[in-house]
């Protein structure tokens, strides 16, 4: 029993206005005189620095040190400015036609017929039962996103006594939000052998929230009912467990995109990022439909993400403009420590990688990495690189290590020595 | 007696004064069906709950399948009543919209014992009236479920085996019995009982409750009511059963339930499609002795995951949407125990096990026919009001976010609150205004699906909280105030 739908025919549509969504539209409208429709499921465009109420924001894109929520603000402003369409209470619910969408809004459902479409959604921590994280169904189990919403944007309560699951960037974050809400970090967990985290963090911020961060250990059994009030943490290599007393449980890190729109549209994902696979000019497999930010390499910083947006809109004005794909690919693969690399897919005469560089995600922490690239059997490229590649955060490597590729030699692996 | 549909809904706060014809002890499926039932007749009937809300207990949580009753123990009280629940039950949901998919089921031989039983499970099926199964070989099982792991050797198919809200079924059957002029008592945890001329006394944690006839449908509980009333009939163990909901996008991989060849310890572990959209992977079975533990356990997930593996491992590389558990009232008694006391006036409802969702409604009129016989005189009431019109939880309907017609009517049902489900301002809101409103958060998630998706509260946890907390208020203009809100 459904009534006349409202169809609109931008140039572009961009989905989700978080930093990668707006950056796009700002490079984009200007170019396509304004004929640039952003779409957010949210009240408030923005995207996740809205509730990141510290600062940090904006330091590669905008050359600024700023707080999250002023950062959110100056991306709906410069999109705005720019010409672009910014729709929120817009939630898009399916593909109506190759590049195509429908939505649900307050005013109505509508459809979107464009030329191009963008992809923007991000990404989310794991809750808990992705994690599989057993015991009692407790309140007071939150994820950083949950909390800072609730923090920051509702101005609501939270616990007196927190254990955080993670020690990476956004587990200090979590951390920050939780001692403006009058609540004590008393332990942070990790897999891992060390903190993930810069060491910028993890020495001031272990002095700074009186916590400790314990290595190699895990939580495995949620005890509380209907209130949480306490974790048991295991150590995982000599298994021995011990109950930690807290009302509140944050749950860090351990992304994965919001890859549901992408996967409605059989878009082929890349099984490591779980996100859509791309070539460097952000091109997904379905023609005309592109993809940026988190979504892609869940999750670098708000900054990278926007850059990626930036980095789009040449694609897409190609597109437009009836540009070929260029002909022949060379697949790059990400082998151990590395999760996945992104982008994932190469071509002759495309764009340079965003930014100039290749993202990854580490699965262990090495000082230098020796990366090298092998093709065909063979090494073709060896870099020794001055920062660490770490499990929690983003490992970037220059794309110069990519000259010796061999545009018809076959797959890359990427992988250290 | 109410019988103007006038609606009675009490939290707390005595009824003393009031001696009510009969009543229900657990505001379960069960329950409200016998409420629903029996406020059909002149009756002045109560329904209470030791609980905050309605389906609370062992009725939220189950593998919410209409059962045919293929594999019940045939010539059983229960055989009979789920075969006849699953006709009526069906029919209920149609004229309420209670979410139903007729999915049909596929239960697999793994083994050459377990193919060997199938001619017997197919005659049992007959037996227990149902003669739609076939027994087919491995090629048409896994042209039914592609999916399906490797190993297969052949299968029954029953194809009415269909899947169900069990959230709606319960408030449905509720909301009908307290549109009917029922008293739900509700936080009302029967503590003990007495005799007092004629009429029992039930001392609640909320107070007291008189009644001429008690009906004891407390499901987990109902061995400890009955004690109280001086039998000593059953024992209830509480039986833990843990599920795992997958991803909606892991949906495509199985449109049927594919059960296992039932064994003694139970139905084993299924996977089954919800009416959400989901896919399930349980349950366990794990006997207990406390009551209320509705944890997850390491052991019982690690069970799962490698049942799953060989069931379905297209499945276990999905993602998890959610872990429960629920607590099934296993019984020592074989079938269900259904016996009226007419001396005590005292009816019990005991011993029904997972199969009270589908046979809920079927034991409600036995229940009925029972407390008849047993002396108390049933008037068919003439002014029974309509059977009320659920909100559509399920995906096969056409939802709200979907509806054009009705967001033009009111925006509320434009704004979508909880993205992964899909739920709009406007549900939340209108739950508040109905006859049984959510007393928390789970029970506003159990009406409207709300942060039961794929982020758990990622993104909706704190709104929906303040939804919840302002009763729907904030969110929405409310641009057509409801009876109830004006009130």
């Amino acid at each position: 029993m459904t009534t006349d739908i409202t169809t609109l025919t931008p140039d572009v549509v961009i989905v989700g206005a978080g930093p990668s969504g707006l950056s796009a539209a700002r490079a984009l409208a200007p170019k396509l005189g304004g004929g640039v429709l952003v779409l957010d499921r949210e009240s408030t465009a923005g995207g996740i620095p809205r509730h990141s109420d510290h600062p940090g924001y904006g330091i590669r894109d905008m050359r600024r040190f700023m707080s999250g929520p002023a950062y959110a603000r100056r991306l709906v402003e410069q999109a705005e400015a720019a010409g672009a369409t910014i729709r929120t209470n817009a939630t898009v619910t399916g593909w109506a036609g190759d590049r195509a969408i429908e939505a649900t809004t307050p005013e109505g459902r509508i459809r979107v017929e464009a030329r191009a479409v963008v992809l923007a959604t991000g990404a989310r921590e794991r809750p808990r039962p992705a994690r599989l994280i057993p015991g009692d169904r407790a309140r007071g189990v939150y994820t950083t996103g949950h909390l800072q919403n609730l923090v920051h944007l509702r101005h609501g309560k939270v616990g007196r006594r927190a254990v955080i699951v993670g020690a990476e960037l956004v587990s200090w974050s979590a951390a920050l939000t939780l001692r403006e809400a009058g609540c004590r970090t008393v332990l942070m967990t990790t897999e891992y052998p060390r903190p993930d985290s810069y060491a910028l963090f993890s020495v001031p911020g272990r002095i700074l929230f009186r916590t400790r961060v314990a290595t190699r250990t895990r939580v495995r059994r949620i005890i509380g009912r209907p209130e949480l009030e306490a974790v048991e943490v295991e150590n995982i290599d000599t298994g021995e467990r011990r109950v930690v007393e807290c009302d509140t449980l944050i749950l860090t890190g351990d992304w994965i995109p919001d890859h549901e729109l992408a996967r409605a549209a059989g878009i082929t994902l890349d099984p490591g990022t779980k996100g859509p696979l791309v070539d460097s000019a952000l091109r997904t497999d379905r023609p005309g439909v592109f993809a940026v930010g988190n979504m892609l390499h869940p999750v670098d910083t708000a900054d990278i993400a926007a850059i990626d947006g930036a980095h789009v809109a040449r694609s897409v004005i190609a597109w437009l403009n009836g540009e070929s794909v260029p002909a022949g690919q060379v697949r790059l693969v990400a082998d151990a420590p590395f999760r996945w690399v992104s982008p994932e897919i190469l071509r002759p005469g495309d764009p340079v990688p965003s930014r100039r560089r290749l993202l990854l995600w580490s699965d262990r922490y090495i000082p230098f990495p020796q990366v090298v690239l092998r093709q065909g059997g063979k090494v073709v490229a060896r870099r020794r690189l001055w920062w660490p590649a770490a499990p929690g955060r983003v490992f970037r490597v220059p794309t110069g290590i990519l000259s010796a590729v061999d545009p018809k030699g076959g797959t890359v692996h990427i992988g250290t020595r | 007696m109410s019988t103007t549909g006038e609606t009675a809904v009490s939290t707390t706060g005595e009824t003393m004064g009031t001696t009510f014809d009969v009543a229900v002890i657990g505001a379960g499926i069960v329950g409200s069906a016998i409420a629903r039932k029996l406020a059909g007749y002149e009756l002045n009937v109560a329904l209470l709950d030791a609980r905050g809300d309605v389906g609370d207990g062992t009725s939220k949580a189950n593998t919410a399948i209409l059962h045919t009753g293929f594999d019940a123990t045939p010539g059983t009280l229960e055989s009979r009543l789920v075969r006849e629940g699953y006709r009526l039950l069906s029919d209920y949901a149609e004229r309420t919209g209670i979410p139903v998919e007729h999915t049909g089921a596929l239960l697999v031989a793994w083994t050459e014992e377990e193919l060997d039983a199938l001619p017997a499970l197919k005659e049992k099926a007959e037996r227990n009236g149902y003669d739609r199964t076939r027994i087919v070989g491995r090629d048409e099982v896994y042209r039914q479920v592609p999916h399906l792991g490797e190993g297969a050797l052949g299968g029954l198919t029953v194809p009415d085996e269909s899947i169900i809200c069990t959230w709606t079924t319960n408030l449905a059957l509720a909301t009908e019995a307290v549109l009917r002029g029922v008293t739900l008592l509700l936080n009302r945890r029967v503590r003990s009982v007495e005799e007092r001329g004629g009429r029992t006394v039930l001392r609640t944690s909320g107070g007291e409750v008189n009644a001429r006839w008690v009906v004891n449908a407390a499901g987990l509980g109902a061995d400890v009511i009955d004690r109280l009333f001086g039998h000593d009939r059953f024992t209830v163990t509480p039986r833990r059963g843990e599920l795992l909901v997958y991803d909606k996008l892991a949906r495509p991989l199985v449109d049927k339930i594919v059960l296992p060849v039932p064994t003694a310890r139970g139905k084993g572990v299924l996977i089954s499609p919800t009416v959400y959209g989901n896919v399930l992977l349980g349950p366990t079975a794990e006997d207990l002795t406390d009551r209320t533990d509705t944890g997850t356990s390491e052991k019982g997930l690690e069970f799962l995951l490698g049942k799953g593996e060989k069931l379905m491992p297209a499945l276990l590389r999905e993602e998890v949407t959610a872990a429960y558990a629920g607590l099934r009232a296993a019984s020592d008694h074989p079938d269900y125990l259904i016996e009226a006391d007419a001396g005590r006036r005292y009816v019990l409802v005991g011993g029904i096990r997972s199969t009270g969702l589908t046979s809920g409604i079927a034991v409600g009129e036995h229940v009925a026919e029972l407390i008849g016989e047993a002396g108390l005189a049933l008037t068919p009431r003439k002014d029974l009001p309509e059977p009320p019109h659920m909100p559509n939880l399920g995906e096969a309907g056409l939802r709200p976010y979907q509806d054009a017609a009705r967001i033009a009517g009111d925006p509320a049902y434009g704004r979508v609150v909880c993205f992964c489900e899909r739920v709009t301002a406007g549900e939340i809101r209108d739950t508040f205004r109905s006859p049984i409103p959510p007393s928390g958060l789970e029970g506003l998630r159990r009406r409207t699906r709300a942060m039961n998706g794929r982020c758990q509260g990622f993104f909706c946890g704190a709104e929906v909280g303040n939804l919840m907390d302002t009763k729907g208020g904030s969110a929405c203009e409310q641009r057509h105030p409801s009876p109830e809100a004006q009130r």
